[in-house]
């Protein structure tokens, strides 16, 4: 019998993740996703298992395009996730956000963002916010490496050390930008030595490890929510392209091969076992049983409506404001009356 | 003549632009080795080299912001943002920066740089990657703006904007990279800033540009089948904008149309329907009616998104409204 502990609930929470974005991908393929772009977040599972369990329920976070994983980790019903990334009505932003543009505020999902490095300064504002109404809540950004390199990170990092607020960055480190590897696009890759310039508390961890993840993101966290801001970066790998149809011909075989052996799943499956903690059939069964949760969210999905066109109007302002007048309206409406 | 695609036509021009001055350098994100996010600098760094094709850090305002120092400096900047969408983070180096620079400074020097960008819906990107920002740029003195609808176009204009002394905001359509034509590359071109008819016509005036011109032609074609005989105006440039091709159109014709993919209300086709309504009222039948983008953000799910732009449909539905009268 598997013996409950904390690595054996990361490893259900990585598998999760993973049998997601495999379903996921699988129905990008065939169609069934609303969308052009869909940004796979295997190999950075522990940054996203890790993380989240050092988080309460009551903190906010933001991600990146990549973010289907955090999300998942974070509480998020796979069903719905899956529906909204493929354009449903039911899904979490009634088909109008996608993959790139998911959240929810019952989560503390503020929203994963499209634009590099865009959700990043929300979180200093949900810190000011924390910090003022005295919830005792923590605001968690996550982005990649290339967010590094864009100047508002710097703003916000500078202003949530400045006013002491309970704010954490955390870089998901996947060596990529796109098809640039990071050190084509920084000379200095220690990034914890930027944060600390500003007066954060800074790590860098390997991503591989979900427990040594966890603890350093525990020691941040709980810095942060005592009024010490501060700043995580996850070393991972991108197992796959950027983009799902992107089979990255910008890096080698060998460096590919070399970095999916970086698998934080089948490291913390080696670890367990070997600590006596679970058996390789309990582990299987975990598997099979994330595969059948995904599956079936992919019919949930399938089979779910697309939003009825005049929903397009919804949500531009707040409920009760009048919905813009649709073009076809306004033209018939000028022509009638000339 | 050759067969020839969009993208191809863009990456011929920037080849021959860079054979033909040292000093054209293309800067941004992915332009580089990987070849473009559209593929259209695919492989020309093997051709000038790393020096001339330089990779970027995703840092746009910065990317902008060099090319604004290095055409005050000598150089010929083609500067590349991977989405139109992302000027939100590039406008104060744009409009603040290259577009005053010349007058802020009393004449004393220009900003010679091309911005190339793309934009516009049909691959279902969601909110922040398919926007129609036109009107931005267009509402901004002291930028040009170029948006070609043809490869022959996307040629020609790439390698006009590269010869002007003024900043050049150039736009291509996402929708439009794979779309192939007959073209002949060595014919003069039209001159940079002149409109062109596409279809000529007698009983309505459709001014567009970019992917619209191949709706309004759609739509144009389908009228004719109803006995309804329509012009077709590409601007190809929105500024500086040829108004007088416009004008001796809608005065022949009476009927005027403005039609563009960006949001409505302040967008493009409300200047086009102003500028109409103020040269030609004597001649108008109709009031001008301007098909636009719905004022909303562009919703991700296809279905809402097809919706949310003017489609052949509402063109000849529009039409055929107005000319039944």
């Amino acid at each position: 019998m598997p013996i409950n502990t904390p690595l054996l609930d990361f490893y259900r929470t990585m598998r999760r993740i993973r049998s997601f974005e495999e379903h996921v991908a699988d129905l990008y393929v065939r169609g069934g996703t609303a969308g052009s772009m869909l940004h796979l977040s295997i190999g950075e599972e522990a940054a996203a298992a890790g993380v989240s369990a050092a988080m309460k329920p009551e903190d906010r976070f933001t991600t990146h395009h990549r973010g289907h994983g955090i999300f998942l980790a974070r509480g998020a019903a796979p069903d719905r996730m899956m529906a909204e990334i493929a354009g449903k009505e039911v899904g979490y932003c009634r088909g109008k956000g996608g993959s790139m543009h998911i959240a929810d505020m019952a989560l503390g999902h503020l929203g994963a963002n499209a634009i590099v490095g865009g959700g990043i300064p929300h979180v200093v504002g949900a810190g000011l916010s924390a910090k003022r109404l005295g919830t005792g809540a923590v605001a968690v950004a996550f982005f990649g490496d290339g967010a590094m390199q864009q100047g508002l990170l710097y703003e916000s990092m500078n202003m949530a050390a400045l006013w002491e607020l309970p704010v954490v960055f955390v870089c998901v480190n996947n060596q990529y930008g796109m098809a640039t590897r990071i050190d084509h696009a920084t000379k200095v890759t220690a990034f914890d030595q930027r944060a600390r310039a500003f007066g954060l508390a800074a790590a860098m961890v390997d991503g591989e490890d979900v427990e040594a993840v966890h603890a350093a993101a525990s020691e941040i966290v709980d810095g942060a929510r005592a009024g010490q801001p501060g700043y995580l970066a996850v070393t991972c790998y991108r197992f796959f392209g950027h983009g799902r149809m992107d089979k990255s011909p910008y890096r080698s075989p060998e460096e590919e091969a070399a970095g999916r052996k970086r698998d934080p799943i089948a490291f913390a499956r080696a670890r367990l076992i070997e600590r006596g903690l679970s058996e390789a059939a309990a582990l299987d069964a975990i598997d099979t049983a994330a595969r059948a949760e995904m599956a079936a969210t992919v019919d949930f999905a399938t089979a779910a409506t697309a939003p009825a066109l005049a929903s397009m109007f919804r949500d531009v302002f707040a409920v009760g404001e009048p919905e813009p007048e649709s073009v076809r309206t306004r033209i018939a409406r000028v022509l009638a009356r000339s | 003549m050759v067969e020839i695609t969009y993208r191809d036509a863009l990456r011929d021009a920037l080849r021959d632009a860079m054979a033909a001055d040292d000093r054209v350098v293309v800067i941004g994100e992915e332009v580089g080795a990987y070849g473009g996010a559209y593929g259209v600098t695919k492989g020309l760094i093997e051709e000038f080299g790393p020096e001339r094709l330089i990779d970027t850090p995703i840092s746009e305002p910065g990317i902008v912001g060099t090319a604004v120092g290095a055409a005050m400096t000598g150089l010929r900047p083609v500067a590349e943002l991977m989405y139109v969408d992302f000027l939100g983070l590039v406008m104060d180096q744009l409009a603040n920066q290259a577009a005053k620079i010349r007058y802020m400074f009393g004449g004393q020097i220009g900003v010679p740089m091309v911005l190339r960008t793309q934009g516009g819906t049909g691959r279902s990107a969601g909110a922040q990657h398919s926007q129609s920002l036109e009107a931005w740029v267009m509402h901004t003195p002291g930028l040009r703006l170029a948006m070609p609808a043809t490869a022959e176009d996307a040629y020609h204009l790439l390698r006009q904007a590269l010869t002007l002394s003024d900043p050049v905001v150039f736009i291509e359509h996402k929708a439009l990279y794979a779309r192939k034509e007959t073209a002949d590359l060595t014919r003069a071109p039209a001159p940079w800033g002149k409109a062109i008819v596409r279809r000529p016509g007698r009983d309505a005036t459709i001014v567009t540009y970019s992917r619209m011109v191949h709706v309004a032609l759609e739509a144009a074609n389908r009228l004719a089948a109803l006995g309804h005989d329509v012009e077709v105006i590409d601007l190809r440039t929105l500024a500086p904008l040829d108004i007088e091709t416009v004008i001796a159109s809608v005065n022949r014709t009476g009927r005027a149309v403005a039609l563009s993919e960006g949001p409505l209300t302040a967008g493009v086709a409300a200047e086009l329907a102003a500028r109409i309504s103020e040269e030609c009222f004597d001649y108008l039948e109709d009031p001008v009616i301007r098909i636009a983008g719905e004022d909303i953000p562009i919703p991700v799910s296809p279905e809402l998104e097809a919706g949310s732009v003017p489609s052949v449909e509402l063109v000849v539905e529009t039409l055929t409204r107005m000319l039944s009268r």
